[in-house]
């Protein structure tokens, strides 16, 4: 199949359709409207629904009704949009339905900015809701990775019946790359969903649900969610660039760890031994992957467009065996690949450090 | 089978029945169901014409309504 | 002998949670026995709101969702739109639609979507214990307006089939009560159109009922109808506020 030159967004659009997904509803912020304004013509020509809701909180809560009524269904937003939709995203958990949901990250808190960031990580991968529950978060850097990931996103969300985020950033929405798709004709195979609520014909009735007054009954639901998010921990994935030798691994997602790899190439032709370790499920997290990967490093520095929020999980999982540095930009601002590599060699002059 | 038939432990004793009955013979009992509420109940079955009033205006379908057949 | 009325079979045989002589009884069963005579149970597929009626999924023997407080009319909108040959209605308390639901009932209906909306007025937050709703009338005591609402401070009512009369995508609003057995007649038969309404496709049908909170508002059931017909009444006047027209849709 050839490949198209696509805008990031547009192509996550079309990926989606490929993947099996006829509903969509959504609102407009930017950096993202791409995605909707591509789905408006393209859903209702292969037999879908696309519907701009009234704001964030109405499109999440249709996501919720449709993914109960057993459809495959997206939607997308950018940081402020997705703050709205995080009742409606723990309502999704807590009654254990699937969806897919695009955060084109920008700059915040607030109103914030339109240029990308990398500011939502917390709110993706520790919570963002109230209650105990999880996204499996999946975060591309490029947008043929946003493509090739779509159709698992999906998958995933049917298999575990759990809402699947998609991680991005201003960047790789706005950008164009050249593009493969699968084919047309490929075909979707959806699970049958007998717990959705498609009207009771033959069959006992069914209630998607969160709400458990007994206590004793909620306190099951959650075990029985922590197992379901214990049994997620195999769908890993993960990329190791150069750090099978590497004394300084640097670690980051989507596109800072774009210019992170970069870096690492500069540095590398300066004889200093760099390497990138790029998580791409931000949960379930690749703890072992990460340790291997810098089972030899004496430092590990991470990049991200934040003050600094998956340097967190980078200094939690692996455990302190070795120093974490943190080098971010915010506010909209992206971190240069000549920047990085400043911190490179400044890291790798000091020899074996401390945590800074 | 009785014309008017209340399901004494679904009563909540709200007494709505009592007024929308035309011919007022719905009255609350003296002794109380397991929810300790007065339940309502009908002691002149022969006074009933079945209208179904009561029936309509009580919240927890605690009663059902019957008609005698015409021969 | 035959009987002339008995539980419908749209209702469960569960024992309700509502308080003694809440009307939320009657429209219940009302929805119901719309269902059965429609012959609609197991093409239905409800919403239930966040308020008295939370627990409404145990009661309606049918399909059901529970949504988040005022979100309703989003969440049955993405199940009709999934499932357009089904029959999707919400259930709702004037808290829930008419408060935190505000922009969802109004763009619903804006859209035309062809869902039913059985909003239950009784002018009260009741679940939460009493509180101040868009619908409580100026001067009504709640626990958050103690000295009753004052319309410099609090505003007024909203009229919300009236405001939502004007909008061309719905086909049937009403508003009844169920303050006696005439007018629960008419409240059902009023139901009743908003879903065949539906199930012609003709566009987004709402039956506003007029309803009590005997314990929020301090009297007993009986008296609480009276209240009802004296004070909501005249605020609330009762009616047909839209049918769309033969052969529109």
């Amino acid at each position: 199949m050839a490949k198209v030159l696509m805008k990031g967004n547009e192509a996550l659009g079309e990926a989606a359709v490929r993947a099996g997904c006829r509903y969509f509803f959504g609102y407009p912020i930017t950096p993202q409207n791409e995605i909707p304004q591509y789905l408006a013509k393209r859903l209702p020509e292969v037999g879908g629904v696309f519907l701009q809701a009234e704001s964030e909180i109405a499109a999440i809560n249709m996501v919720y009704g449709a993914a109960g009524s057993g459809a495959r269904v997206m939607t997308s937003s950018s940081s402020p949009g997705i703050s709205l939709k995080q009742e409606g995203i723990t309502y999704i958990a807590g009654a254990e339905l699937p969806c897919v949901i695009v955060n084109m990250q920008r700059g915040g808190p607030g109103l914030g900015s339109i240029q990308p960031g990398q500011a939502d990580y917390f709110q993706a991968v520790k919570g963002g809701g109230h209650g105990d529950y999880k996204l499996l978060v999946l975060a591309p850097a490029t947008i043929q990775e946003t493509v090739d990931l779509m159709g698992k996103a999906f998958d995933l969300a049917d298999e575990y019946r759990n809402p699947v985020m998609i991680l991005g950033d201003g960047i790789l929405g706005q950008m164009m790359e050249g593009v493969e798709f699968p084919a047309e004709e490929t075909p979707v195979t959806l699970a049958e969903k007998s717990w959705a609520t498609t009207g009771a014909k033959g069959r006992k009735r069914n209630v998607v649900n969160s709400l458990y007054l007994d206590p004793i009954k909620l306190e099951k639901h959650n075990e029985h969610l922590q197992r379901k998010y214990e049994r997620m921990a195999k769908e890993v994935l993960w990329e190791n660039y150069k750090t099978d030798d590497a004394e300084l691994v640097l670690v980051g997602y989507g596109s800072s760890a774009r210019v992170a790899k970069a870096a690492v190439d500069l540095a590398r032709a300066q004889g200093i031994k760099a390497g990138l370790f790029r998580p791409i499920t931000l949960f379930p997290f690749p703890k072992e992957a990460l340790q291997e990967a810098c089972k030899q490093a004496n430092h590990v520095l991470t990049v991200e467009m934040s003050m600094g929020q998956l340097v967190e999980d980078v200094r939690y999982n692996l455990e302190f065996k070795v120093p974490v540095h943190f080098y971010g930009r915010s506010g909209g601002m992206v971190p240069t690949n000549r920047a990085v590599l400043e911190e490179i060699i400044r890291w790798a002059k000091s020899g074996k450090g401390e945590n800074q | 089978m009785l014309k008017v038939e209340f399901d004494e432990d679904r009563c909540k004793g709200c007494e709505l029945c009592t007024d929308a009955c035309p011919k007022n013979i719905v009255v609350m009992a003296d002794h109380i169901n397991a929810m300790g509420f007065h339940p309502a109940t009908v002691v002149e079955q022969e006074k009933c014409i079945s209208c179904g009033f009561c029936a309509r205006m009580c919240p927890d379908v605690v009663i059902t309504v019957r008609k005698e057949e015409k021969k | 002998m035959i009987t002339v009325f008995e539980r419908p079979n749209s209702l469960t045989t569960a024992k309700t949670h509502y308080c003694p002589g809440c009307t939320h009884g009657i429209i219940h069963r009302l929805v119901a026995e719309v269902l059965d005579e429609l012959g609609v149970q197991e093409d239905t597929i409800g919403v239930s709101p966040v308020g008295c009626a939370v627990l409404a999924y145990d009661y309606f023997n049918v399909d059901m969702h529970e949504a988040a407080h005022g979100r309703a009319p989003a969440v049955a909108t993405g199940i009709k739109r999934v499932h357009p040959d089904k029959i999707v209605f919400t259930y709702q308390g004037d808290g829930d639609l008419a408060a935190i639901g505000a922009a969802e009932i109004v763009h619903a209906a804006a859209r035309g979507e062809k869902i039913t909306t059985i909003f239950v007025n009784n002018a009260i937050f009741g679940m939460t214990g009493g509180q101040m709703a868009p619908t409580t009338l100026v001067g009504q005591v709640s626990t958050t307006a103690p000295k009753g609402r004052d319309s410099a401070i609090q505003g007024y009512p909203l009229r919300i089939s009236e405001m939502l009369a004007t909008i061309e995508g719905t086909a049937y609003i009403a508003r009844v009560s169920v303050h006696n057995p005439q007018e629960v007649a008419k409240a059902k038969k009023a139901i009743k159109t908003a879903f065949e309404f539906q199930i012609a496709g003709r566009g987004f049908t709402l039956v506003e009922v007029l309803s009590t909170c005997p314990t929020n508002w301090g009297y007993t059931p009986k008296e609480s109808l009276k209240w009802l017909v004296d004070n909501m009444i005249p605020v609330y006047p009762l009616g047909v506020k839209k049918t769309l027209e033969e052969g529109k849709d």
